[in-house]
């Protein structure tokens, strides 16, 4: 498969999306965007789909709504599938008994953060030639809402919730494209729906790359279900956590880490952690303690970054 | 036998080298395993193959047993002809991963040098981990020593991707006692070795002109219909591994058969044993024999079809069983092989009677001398009508 | 609606074909609906983008809802830059 080029417009994506509707994700639903999208931005590929809510939903018996090849084995093991599935595909491609094509691993932040941590970073240190997508919806979605490595310092969630004592999750959001980034792989990236080119362009550039070896992205998919907003606020939600630096737009190519994203005015935390529940209680006065551990992270979080992309080549 | 063993050599290889060997023959496409004893030299072995371009295959060197087994699920969804390997804890690691193999219909082949579980840690030989796995829905067989294991892995590949099985098949040898010990047997030739696999008959499942879905959400309105055919593949493989083992026998001039017999058709004892100690079984019937008893052995070679034809027709004309089993199932009547015999000849054959020894845990050595106490233990015991319990051999009281 | 075939007859180890989720509509999920004016529509495809279902069918550069599948979340109407689509309730 030769190298994808970035599109520029909507219109230049295929008109009909290999994922197709009759799936049971929620109205709204951020990661449902993103797997569409996945469909819309590369020609064709294998998705290795670890449990989840994407997996759940798209493939009730004798329902799927994937019209490209689809496998999913277990919850944590679809970075080892993905290994697997790469190494026959290239082997049996070269004598002619397969045809080769991209493998796209498929998992939540529940699959990538936790479970399946170990597997990817196996097939991240192997070079495999694949392709690691996380959905991040911040959760474990799936399974009623329960915390996460991914969880945002103090989200409530079913097992760490804005109870009398304890306001939350107490503890940061794991650095995945840190943990990544340091198996030195060719590319690595975060993106989220708002910035829809940005991410479609991410999405292929990451599949040329698994040409040579492993490629990871990080998209940011809001839960609304699990953020208790409205539904059709997917995409501003999405736009929030970027412009109030949450959830910062960079990628680390080669090794050189590059912001995609500079907000020119950072919008204040508190309108995001507003408007969704699982965040709101975050602006009472007794919880100000853990707003100023969230706000003193986004802005370590984001000199650490700015600080790293003038580091040069160190990854 | 003499054709047939022109187109074969001989050779000395360990039980681990020797199902590498096969492996090899096998061509297979790709391997994915992590090293634990008593299999690490399987893997070292077709690593060094691999490396030195005698085998043309993708070699994945995983990083755990649940990403090995999970590799090899990827790789033969997407056509390759796998092979992995493990023992004890690994085999424990992937156990989620055993079920996900044998519910995708996969023809995968593990070699299983048996080893004791934790804890406490054991790196010796006993069947805890094989018998952990029965209800798993892979084929299970145990090869007594290197030739056993070098013919049943290359017969396992035909079983496996046989169209009416499409099962992963697993086979187990004793750990150190087979895997580490060099003898030498008979292997087939590689042109051989092609010729009776013949054309690949599985291709990729993964096709981009065909899109499928794998591993779907299948409700309660599914899941039983999916279980109910798989359980008849296993049934389908009882033909086929009849089939496979005529056919293997034809070439080789080794047929095997599902339970082994030795001294058994005018036998009143059986002494019932799996792997290694079905070798020192025999000696001590031969002696026992020389003293006027009339005693056999029944080796089992396949455990999983379990071979109820043949076991109800072997089993049910003795007076006395003596079932020797190297696992412990805690709170259980008796050990896994006993139920298994049991509910094959009872109630019919209310006649013939039971009894179940434990032995040889974590490695513990069991000789010659020792089975023939288990055989004076266990007729006394039968013949007294003391059978209810699962008696204790070789462990200090 | 759900399975109803024999275990002669399912698929191979929890397998089915891809894109039979075309047969699940999901239309009665929603209470209230899209409505496009065309009028006010300049066919800058975002609404088609974002549609999560994909419940907006596009033909070239022209956009119909797919009233089959849309579970209304409402996002086209929300992320529509000329507020060419409203959420009207649907009819009880």
């Amino acid at each position: 498969m030769s190298k994808l080029e970035p599109i520029s417009k909507i219109s230049d994506l295929p008109e009909e999306p290999k994922l197709r509707p009759g799936h049971r994700l929620c109205a709204g639903c951020g990661p449902a965007i993103v797997a569409k999208i996945i469909t819309l931005a590369v020609p064709e590929a294998v998705i290795v789909n670890a449990t989840g809510c994407i997996e759940v939903s798209t493939t009730i018996y004798p329902y799927s709504a994937w019209k490209i090849p689809w496998v999913h084995v277990l919850f944590q093991n679809n970075a080892a599938v993905a290994s697997g599935i790469a190494a026959a595909l290239e082997k049996l491609s070269a004598e002619g008994r397969a045809r080769k094509i991209p493998v796209i691993a498929l998992g939540g932040d529940g699959s990538t953060f936790d479970i399946g941590l170990g597997a990817i970073s196996g097939a991240l240190e192997r070079f495999d030639k694949f392709v690691y997508i996380c959905y991040d919806n911040e959760s474990y979605a799936n399974t009623g809402l329960q915390r996460s490595g991914a969880t945002p310092l103090g989200s409530a969630t079913t097992t760490s919730p804005a109870g009398k004592v304890i306001p939350g999750k107490q503890e940061n959001k794991k650095d995945l494209i840190g943990i990544v980034a340091s198996h030195h792989i060719p590319y690595a990236a975060t993106a989220t729906l708002w910035l829809w080119r940005d991410m479609i362009n991410k999405i292929r550039k990451a599949v040329s790359y698994s040409e040579q070896g492993p490629a990871f992205l990080h998209i940011l998919a809001p839960c609304q279900f699990g953020w208790r907003y409205e539904p059709h606020l997917t995409i501003k939600i999405s736009r929030m956590a970027v412009e109030t630096r949450l959830f910062p737009i960079y990628e680390i190519e080669n090794g050189q880490l590059k912001i995609n994203f500079r907000v020119a005015k950072p919008a204040p935390v508190e309108e995001y952690l507003k408007i969704q529940r699982r965040t709101r209680h975050l602006l009472e006065p007794k919880n100000a303690e853990t707003l100023q551990r969230l706000k003193d992270w986004i802005e370590w979080n984001w000199q650490r970054l700015e600080n790293l992309e003038k580091a040069g080549r160190v990854f | 036998m003499a054709e047939a063993l022109s187109r074969q050599h001989r050779i000395a290889l360990t039980g681990n080298d020797a199902v590498a060997y096969a492996v090899k023959q096998a061509k297979v496409d790709v391997i994915s395993a992590y090293p634990i004893t008593p299999q690490t030299f399987v893997v070292e072995t077709l690593s060094r193959y691999v490396y030195d371009g005698e085998l043309d295959a993708k070699f994945i060197a995983v990083e755990s047993e649940h990403s090995a087994m999970s590799a090899v699920i990827g790789a033969a969804l997407a056509g390759a002809r796998v092979f992995t390997a493990t023992s004890s804890q690994g085999l424990a690691y992937m156990w989620e991963a055993l079920y996900a193999a044998s519910g995708l219909r996969l023809p995968i082949v593990m070699a299983l040098a048996a080893r004791a579980l934790s804890a406490p840690i054991n790196i010796h030989n006993d069947h805890s981990d094989f018998f952990g796995m029965r209800d798993a829905g892979w084929i299970m067989f145990n090869g007594e020593e290197a030739q056993e294991t070098y013919d049943l892995t290359i017969m396992a590949y035909k079983i496996a991707e046989d169209p009416r099985v499409l099962l992963p098949v697993v086979v187990s040898y004793d750990g150190f006692i087979v895997s580490h010990a060099i003898s030498d047997f008979y292997a087939l030739n590689d042109d051989l070795v092609e010729e009776f696999l013949g054309k690949r008959t599985t291709g990729p499942r993964i096709d981009p002109d065909n899109p499928r879905s794998f591993g779907v959400l299948a409700l309660q309105d599914s899941y039983f219909e999916f279980k109910r055919q798989q359980y008849e593949a296993m049934e389908n493989s009882r033909q086929v591994i009849q089939e496979v083992f005529k056919k293997y026998g034809e070439i080789s001039g080794r047929e095997y058969k599902p339970i082994k017999e030795y001294m058994t058709e005018d036998a009143e004892t059986c002494i019932v044993a799996m792997g290694s100690t079905v070798g020192t079984a025999r000696h001590a019937a031969k002696t026992l024999r020389e003293k006027g008893e009339k005693v056999g052995v029944a080796g089992i070679l396949q455990y999983r079809p379990w071979p109820t034809k043949e076991a109800e027709q072997l089993f049910s004309k003795f007076k006395r069983i003596i079932v020797m089993e190297k696992t412990i199932s805690p709170g259980a009547r008796a050990g896994p092989t006993y139920e298994d015999i049991a509910s094959t000849i009872y109630p019919k054959h209310s006649n013939v009677k039971m009894i179940d020894f434990t032995y040889g845990l974590g490695g513990r050595d069991i000789s010659v001398q020792g089975v023939i106490e288990i055989y004076k233990q266990g007729k006394e015991l039968i013949d007294k009508d003391k059978t209810d319990k699962v008696c204790f051999y070789g462990v200090r009281e | 609606m759900g399975a109803s075939v024999t275990w002669r007859e399912i698929d191979l180890g929890g397998s089915v074909a891809g894109g039979t989720s075309e047969k699940y509509k999901t239309g009665n999920w929603r209470v209230e609906r899209p409505v496009i004016d065309y009028g006010k529509c300049v066919k800058c495809l975002i609404c088609w983008l974002y549609c999560p279902e994909p419940a907006i069918i596009r033909k070239g550069n022209e956009v119909k809802i797919d009233y089959d599948y849309c579970k209304g979340c409402g996002i086209c109407a929300e992320e529509c830059p000329t507020k060419a689509i409203s959420m009207v309730p649907e009819e009880v």
